[in-house]
């Protein structure tokens, strides 16, 4: 008997959901705020998803109503992607150490 | 390139977002994980157009929209102030959950992109995992837009409530599962829209209850709705990095919102279900109105503090509406050149975001390792001389200690009271949002500073 793919997908899945248990209870409180922003980068990666629809099997008509809503996600995902990582970056780079006093 | 190949690059792309994560334990190795979630990210993408291999103008189009969108986010990200964070991220949220319901959308009018079937023909599973997300992406859209609106002040912090609005949702929530259903057996797209448009009505009923102070809780559970719906999608398109990253985000809000509540002593569906906070009078309201309290102005501060061996300060979201955080590590300056030990306290649902305070402390430039959680710090009060209260109030009060009646009793508080003097800077006597009085404000060691949080503590350094 063959196992369905879909159980390998909901056993990713589920192991992620433990993996990000275990990795946010680790996150210092004072960096919550970058971690909001950055998971909020990551979650863009459905940006693949809209890669996809829009471009893939389109046949000839770039602009057929399924490329056209693949579009509008790539651009809200991209503005996601950018903001999301760049926010971050500069938040964590306002997070310095006292200066030892000599 | 082969289906498994790129299942492997994506598959790298999400053990790249893990380590993202894991880097965020301490400061010194977030910049590191920041760098490795965006190498992940790029790889995922750039695999993704090499699978495709179609460089044609569709190709074009597309590097012309992710500049355009880049751009607006690069745009964003360099000009919005520290203080905008908590709209910021909510705004962002909601851009996520719209990307889930078009991507979903787009997958269900052209199934064969996916290899789901064909539009009217599409397998059952995928059908569930499309719609599923579609209504969790509207659910965060909509829902971050309300929250968005709340904390920019556009719209009224106050909880809107109306009789039998949880029961409406629920009905909504049901008719969505019901549709689904349907879905399943007709395949007939008139119910995939109309699931897409309950669940944006149902966003939008789900936060409108919601009080401004409760926005904590609300963006760290639009943070982990936005994640389902990624995850969601994952499983329609059988991608694993999407699946990875959906769970990865889901649990992290999951998680805060657990943080956030437990900050309040309240449960997820006394906060869900709203109502809480704006303009009620509360039990232990009135009554106390009249009692003296001692006034003092910023020479009394500033003597006092620099009289001090030791002050905490404790900072809330007062000081992010006054933007007081340069004046005040100004401030803190100019008392360590006098020789006081200076720490910071924070709460853990101090502002109206997780670790809202840290990051406007941490702009204003206060090394990070002043700065201390309610459990490190809370201990430190009873050695203490001075602490100086900024723009926080019920996070103090002791009424979460001591009186059983209020509502805020069981919340864990910074006992600021246990210090030797507490100045309270703060604009009137009004309670805070939670409508309670602050018993804080009439003891004998409370010096009442009754002025905008930045004009004080300037002119505090003043006298300094």
């Amino acid at each position: 008997m063959e196992i369905d793919p879909f159980i390998f997908r909901l056993s990713i899945f589920i192991l992620s959901i433990f993996i990000g248990y275990y990795v946010v209870w680790s996150v210092t409180p004072s960096l919550h705020t970058p971690l909001m922003s950055v998971t909020n980068a990551i979650s863009s990666v459905i940006i693949v998803g809209a890669i996809i629809a829009s471009l893939a099997g389109n046949t000839g008509n770039i602009f057929n109503t399924a490329s056209i809503f693949g579009y509008l996600a790539i651009i809200l995902a991209a503005v996601n992607i950018f903001g999301g990582f760049l926010v971050t970056q500069r938040m964590l780079a306002m997070y310095k150490k006292k200066k030892k006093s000599k | 390139m082969s289906a498994n190949l790129l299942a492997v690059f994506y598959l790298i792309s999400g053990v790249l977002f893990i380590l993202a994560l894991r880097g965020l334990s301490s400061p010194e190795t977030s910049r590191k994980g920041n760098l490795f979630g965006i190498i992940g990210m790029a790889i995922a993408i750039i695999m993704t157009l090499m699978s495709i291999g179609n460089f044609s103008t569709g190709f074009f189009y597309l590097i012309l929209l992710l500049l355009v969108g880049g751009s607006i986010g690069a745009f964003i990200a360099f000009k919005i102030p520290m203080t905008a964070m908590p709209e910021l991220v909510a705004g962002f949220h909601s851009l996520v959950g719209l990307a889930a319901v078009f991507v979903a959308i787009s997958a269900f009018l052209n199934p064969e992109v996916f290899n789901l079937g064909s539009f009217g023909n599409i397998k059952i599973a995928s059908l569930i995992e499309m719609s599923l997300g579609a209504s969790i992406g509207a659910i965060t859209f909509t829902g971050s837009i309300i929250a968005f609106l709340k904390l920019r002040g556009i719209m009224s912090g106050n909880p809107i409530t109306f009789i039998a609005q949880h029961y409406i949702n629920l009905l909504l929530g049901l008719s969505t599962v019901v549709l689904i259903f349907y879905l399943c057996k007709t395949q007939l797209d008139s119910f995939f829209w109309l699931i897409i448009a309950i669940s944006f009505l149902l966003g939008i009923l789900l936060i409108i209850p919601i009080g401004g102070a409760d926005m904590p809780v609300v963006i760290s559970m639009l943070n982990s709705y936005s994640g389902w719906a990624a995850a969601g999608i994952g499983f329609t398109l059988e991608n694993t990095a999407l699946i990875i990253t959906g769970a990865l985000v889901g649990s992290s809000g999951a998680i805060l919102s657990y943080i956030m509540c437990k900050g309040m002593n309240r449960s997820f569906f006394n906060v869900i279900l709203g109502g809480f906070g704006g303009n009620e009078e509360s039990s232990s309201g009135k009554v106390k109105e009249q009692k003296p309290v001692k006034s003092g102005n910023s020479d009394d501060a500033a003597f006092l503090m620099k009289n001090a061996s030791s002050v905490i300060i404790v900072p809330g979201y007062g000081m992010a509406v006054a933007q007081a955080q340069h004046a005040l590590r100004e401030m803190v300056d100019a008392l360590k050149k006098n020789g006081v030990k200076v720490s910071y306290a924070i709460h853990p649902v101090a502002g109206r975001m997780p670790g809202h305070m840290n990051v406007l402390l941490a702009e204003a430039n206060v090394p990070y390792d002043e700065v201390f959680e309610l459990e490190e710090i809370n201990n430190d009060f009873a050695n203490c001389d001075v602490a100086y209260v900024i723009g926080a109030n019920d996070v103090t009060n002791p009424a979460g200690k001591s009186d059983p009646q209020s509502p805020i009793y069981g919340m864990p508080i910074l006992e600021v009271e246990k210090s030797k003097s507490v100045l309270f800077v703060k604009r009137s006597l009004s309670p805070g949002y939670a409508g309670i009085d602050n018993d804080l404000f009439y003891r004998d060691n409370t010096l009442m500073l009754f002025a905008d949080a930045k004009k004080m503590t300037e002119d505090i350094i003043k006298n300094l």
